[in-house]
């Protein structure tokens, strides 16, 4: 048990601090930073797949006015760690994916820059390439973990035999298509290498976290901790896609100690984010289920088969909320990987949960209509008493509360698909489940500073609401009004902080907060006097090892299809979540309707559609790759139960960042099923999918 | 982006002379298609002519109830106008389904159908275009068909190296409108004026697909003219696509029919060129305008369609879509008793 804050301040729906700067255009983002006289800097990419480059012709490019430096693998500097495939940029002449970073241009002007990068003649020596993710390719391989340190494999008891001997069972193979997070910001760095001794270099960067940042540009350029700062006051943006640096920053560092003194701009293209930002793999998932004849699970089992980059491996943890999510005393999971020719994948919004909750939420249903049973019983049957994976007893769960609400709200129980004029209705549910996690390090100041408190902690908002809701958390952890206290984020100059990822920020630097509040408090007492100050860092906050927590939801949609086109609308959508206490119900809510948002973005729109002949997303621009847009969302709305963990932390707040997209798409696709008859197992949903089925 | 020089002349017969006399220049109007182009490297002129000032801004009525669109009043103004949305509904609704307000603000009369084919291939410079690099082959075959051609392509497979190739679509929903609506476009040249028949200022690929329309080197639509319609005349445009907004067509239709019956049909997002349904339109010459009617003429308008094959499964799809489209327009636009 945590020792529960007394919620004050914690529970208002404070509008941003960052709103109005960001309003009114004056929050600076770090492309933008004020600097005396930049350089702009513009990325040669690689235009084949696999091979080596083997010569560049840079002579006229280098000879041109304006133009300052080009680097290229035959004389950038040599890093001091290339241990990171993805970091060690320009350090050799091999190519491991289409669009690669082989040079860069730095250059007096952005647009010259980047017409210099763009001529400048490449010779290769290409080798073919393989870039097709298949379930059948003979050389899939188990990675020796899944993301977030996760077993790749798991399995209890015995499925096949459950196979075999159940009433019911469904196998069913699901596919969740290649997506790109896409953040509005696109990945940009403004860096400043100042010679003077030992030399020190200055880093505005768009990122999750500074000090994660701060790290690995230290590793990969031997740079002491106290030779690099990262700022990142304000971020447009990340979705995961800037939780680890990509390779543009540390070709903006290298861009900056080429010409030292000089501030070097470099933002990429939208273009290049498909290339170099990360990316959500596609799965194949193959599910089975096996159950009585009033629905009780006998066996769960996933099956997932998901794409790498050859140069470096990121493992999706797709498999990992079937280990949990319902009973059922026999559960396999397993995950297997291709390691293709192909940009490196990465985090995106809910790596994990967010495609490993497609297969299994579509199953139920599918398993809910072979049995007839309503799919949100369905689920109410299947609900564990302790966590299956574990043994643990809950910190929380009320996925059936959430079910229970949500159907209420949306009017569940009078549902019927029907014909509407030319739209076919129907309506369709899921569930949703993200782990509530907690990050190793992070430190915070209280000062008391000219009569306010000012908390410092290294943290980032993405757009999330950090700025508003660690004030929050602090002011009720010093017991003073919010207005009393100040909270700087988003520097290297503050206590380290962990990334701004996992749905984790709050719960870390948050716990931090308090105990740092709590340390003040029992130092200085009611009265301090100016310039004193505590400290506090997460590993002293409790921590509870006996429950399992996570954070549970359910999603409701109407899906309408045009009985003519197939055309798909979704006019109404609905969330209620578990999620803790709510630090701030209008943050909150932008978290979760945004996730939902994104959800359904996923289920009908985005898709990065590969070109495996030439190894490149085809559609890899916004007017092509599409994203939800307003008119898309009708009725969106989230709700959330009053959930109280005392188990999870101080706040008793659990991760909201990312709930919102998990189950979403399932949803969707139950709710074109009932409207429709048609069953579309591999988003995303299109109408080409529909149109065979319509009369 | 390449360097060029941007010059503003004082009047229409000047920045017709500028064009003329630099073989890589090319005119200026809203800019929305040609600005992406010249930061994209597809574009890469060496002077640039802005005749947003020059030509009229204005619609105006023509003797007989037509209306004559300036050449730089905007897309936004033409979709507001109340003669347009009274007599041209169709043109009103393509505009509307185009793009978004911050563009159609911008965009043109005259640019928006100018606006070049579009293919994800022909965007990226580093992949071969025909369009783009004559003779370099065509990407898009075999690739990312989705918003291509089905109609006025040689074949379901064509061949990729042949210089001739190209199966991208236009991707104007304006121009879908224009063509059904028999306008005629006011042409000024080096040669002097002319007037274009809507339906034919647009070419198929044939053998040089980096032209998209018929108009030579130095010719500037000044205005477009919309014909007089009879009383009773009805019309609408559907446009199908992937989100419900800014997005391009996968398919759209241009449909207007006539008091005694005559239907005049146009399609887009189908090939290299706004379709005027011709073939459908004989078809249904002479006949009663039935749902079955329809249905007919457009099968028949569609069986010469191609398929192209391609990574996410292609774009038949497309086919029958068309079908399905046009006969929910029309049905919209039939008399009661008769859908």
């Amino acid at each position: 048990m945590t020792d529960l804050l007394q919620p004050r301040a914690i529970g208002q729906d404070l509008v941003r601090r960052d709103g109005e700067a960001k309003v009114r255009g004056t929050a600076t983002y770090a492309y933008e930073t004020p600097v005396e006289h930049p350089a702009f800097a513009h990325p040669v990419t690689a235009t084949i797949a696999r091979g080596r480059v083997t010569a560049m012709d840079t002579a006229a490019a280098e000879a041109l006015d304006g133009v300052l430096a080009v680097l290229t693998p035959f004389n950038a500097e040599r890093l001091a760690s290339t241990e990171d495939a993805e970091y060690a940029v320009l350090q050799g002449q091999d190519v491991g994916f289409r669009g690669q970073l082989i040079g860069v241009v730095v250059a007096e002007t952005s647009e010259l820059a980047r017409e210099v990068a763009d001529g400048i003649a490449v010779r290769y020596d290409e080798q073919p390439h393989d870039s097709e993710l298949s379930a059948d390719r003979p050389d899939l391989y188990a990675p020796a973990q899944v993301n977030a340190g996760h077993e790749t494999d798991t399995a209890e008891g015995d499925v096949a035999a459950a196979m075999a001997s159940a009433e019911v069972t469904l196998e069913r193979t699901y596919s969740t298509a290649m997506y790109h997070n896409n953040p509005l910001e696109p990945h940009a760095t403004t860096g400043l290498w100042d010679p003077a001794g030992d030399g020190f270099l200055t880093l505005w960067d768009s990122t999750q976290g500074v000090h994660p940042d701060r790290a690995a540009v230290c590793q990969v350029f031997g740079l002491q901790q106290e030779q690099v700062r990262v700022v990142c006051p304000y971020v447009g943006g990340g979705f995961g896609s800037k939780g680890l640096p990509h390779a543009n920053v540390m070709l903006t560092a290298l861009a900056a100690r080429a010409v030292p003194g000089r501030p070097v701009k470099l933002a990429l293209t939208r273009q290049q984010m498909f290339f170099l930002a990360g990316y959500r793999t596609p799965t194949i998932q193959r599910m089975q289920l096996a159950a009585d004849s009033r629905g009780r699970l006998s066996a769960i089992a996933i099956d997932v088969v998901e794409q790498t980059s050859r140069i470096k491996e990121f493992a999706e943890q797709t498999g990992v909320p079937t280990r949990m999510m319902y009973a059922s005393p026999n559960r396999r999971t397993t995950h297997r990987l291709a390691a293709l020719d192909v940009p490196i994948p990465s985090w995106m919004r809910a790596p994990g949960e967010c495609p490993g909750m497609f297969g299994p939420e579509v199953a139920m249903d599918e398993l809910a209509e072979e049995l007839g049973i309503d799919p949100v019983e369905l689920r109410v049957r299947n609900e564990p008493e302790v966590d299956p994976e574990t043994g643990k007893p809950w910190s929380s769960r009320n996925l059936v509360r959430c079910l229970r609400e949500g159907a209420e709200r949306f009017g569940w129980s009078g549902r019927r698909a029907h014909r509407d004029g030319d739209w076919l209705v129907g309506t369709g549910v899921a569930s949703s489940v993200y782990p509530t996690m907690r990050q190793a390090t992070s430190t915070a100041n209280v000062r008391f500073e000219d009569g306010r408190y000012v908390a410092e902690i290294g943290a980032a908002d993405l757009g999330t609401g950090a700025w508003t809701i660690l004030p929050q958390i602090t002011a009720d952890a010093l017991g003073v009004d919010v207005a009393d206290v100040d909270v700087r984020i988003g520097d290297t100059r503050y206590p380290t902080a962990s990334v701004a990822g996992g749905s984790s920020g709050t719960n870390t630097w948050g716990s931090a907060l308090v105990v740092a509040a709590r340390e003040f408090r029992t130092k200085f007492g009611a009265d301090p006097r100016d310039g004193d100050e505590a400290s506090g860092d997460v590993d002293q906050a409790a921590q509870d090892d006996t429950h399992s927590p996570y954070a549970f939801g359910a999603q409701f949609v109407e899906a309408r299809v045009n009985a003519d086109t197939g055309e798909i609308r979704v006019p109404r959508l609905l969330g209620v979540f578990g999620v803790g206490r709510v630090i701030n119900p209008r943050t909150a809510r932008s978290q979760l309707i945004g996730g939902m948002t994104m959800g359904l973005s996923m289920a009908l729109h985005e898709t990065s559609a590969w070109d495996p002949r030439i190894g490149q997303v085809a559609n890899h621009d916004l007017a092509e790759y599409h994203i939800t847009v307003n008119a898309d969302v009708g009725e969106i709305e989230a709700h959330w139960i009053d959930e109280h963990d005392p188990y999870v932390n101080a706040m008793g707040s659990k991760g909201i960042g990312e709930i919102g997209i998990v189950g979403t798409a399932a949803a969707v696709v139950n709710a074109v099923h009932a409207a429709t008859g048609v069953r579309v197992r591999h988003l995303p949903v299109t109408l080409d999918k529909l149109l065979p089925a319509l009369d | 982006m390449k360097p060029f020089a941007y010059a503003r002349p004082g009047d229409v017969a000047e920045a017709v002379r500028d064009v003329a006399a630099e073989p890589n220049a090319v005119f200026l109007g809203g800019g929305t298609n040609l600005v992406d182009h010249l930061r994209l490297g597809v574009a890469r002129p060496d002077l640039v002519v802005d005749v947003r000032t020059l030509t009229s801004r204005e619609v105006t009525d023509l003797p007989g109830g037509g209306l004559r669109l300036g050449a730089a009043s905007t897309n936004s103004q033409v979709a507001a106008d109340p003669r347009v949305r009274e007599r041209y509904p169709v043109l009103a609704q393509a505009l509307l389904a185009g793009a978004t307000g911050q563009l159609r603000n911008m965009a043109t009369t005259a640019g928006n159908p100018l606006q070049r084919t579009r293919c994800v291939y022909f965007q990226d410079v580093t992949t071969p275009c025909n369009k783009r690099e004559p003779g370099s082959g065509c990407s898009a075959v075999g690739g990312y068909t989705r918003y291509h051609a089905v109609l006025g392509t040689p074949a379901a497979l064509p061949d990729p190296n042949a210089p001739e190739t190209c199966i991208a679509t236009h991707p104007s929903d304006m121009a879908v409108a224009l063509a059904a609506l028999d306008a005629q476009v006011q042409v000024l040249g080096p040669a002097g004026e002319r007037t274009v028949p809507f339906p034919e200022l647009h070419r198929l690929p044939g053998d040089d697909p980096s032209r998209d329309t018929v108009l030579e080197h130095g010719e500037l639509i000044t205005a477009i003219d919309l014909p007089a319609l009879p009383a009773g005349t009805r019309s609408a445009y559907r446009k199908v696509r992937d989100r419900a907004s800014y997005a391009f067509a996968l398919v759209s239709v241009a449909a207007v029919v006539t008091p005694d019956g005559e239907l005049r049909l146009a399609l887009g997002g189908v090939a290299h060129k706004p379709w005027r349904a011709t073939r459908a339109e004989e078809v249904l010459r002479g006949q009663q305008l039935t749902e079955d009617a329809v249905r007919a003429a457009v099968a028949a308008e569609l069986a010469a369609a191609q398929p192209q094959p391609g990574i996410d499964s292609g774009n038949g799809f497309k086919i029958p879509l068309v079908a399905r489209t046009v006969l929910a327009t029309v049905r919209g636009l039939l008399p009661e008793e008769q859908s």
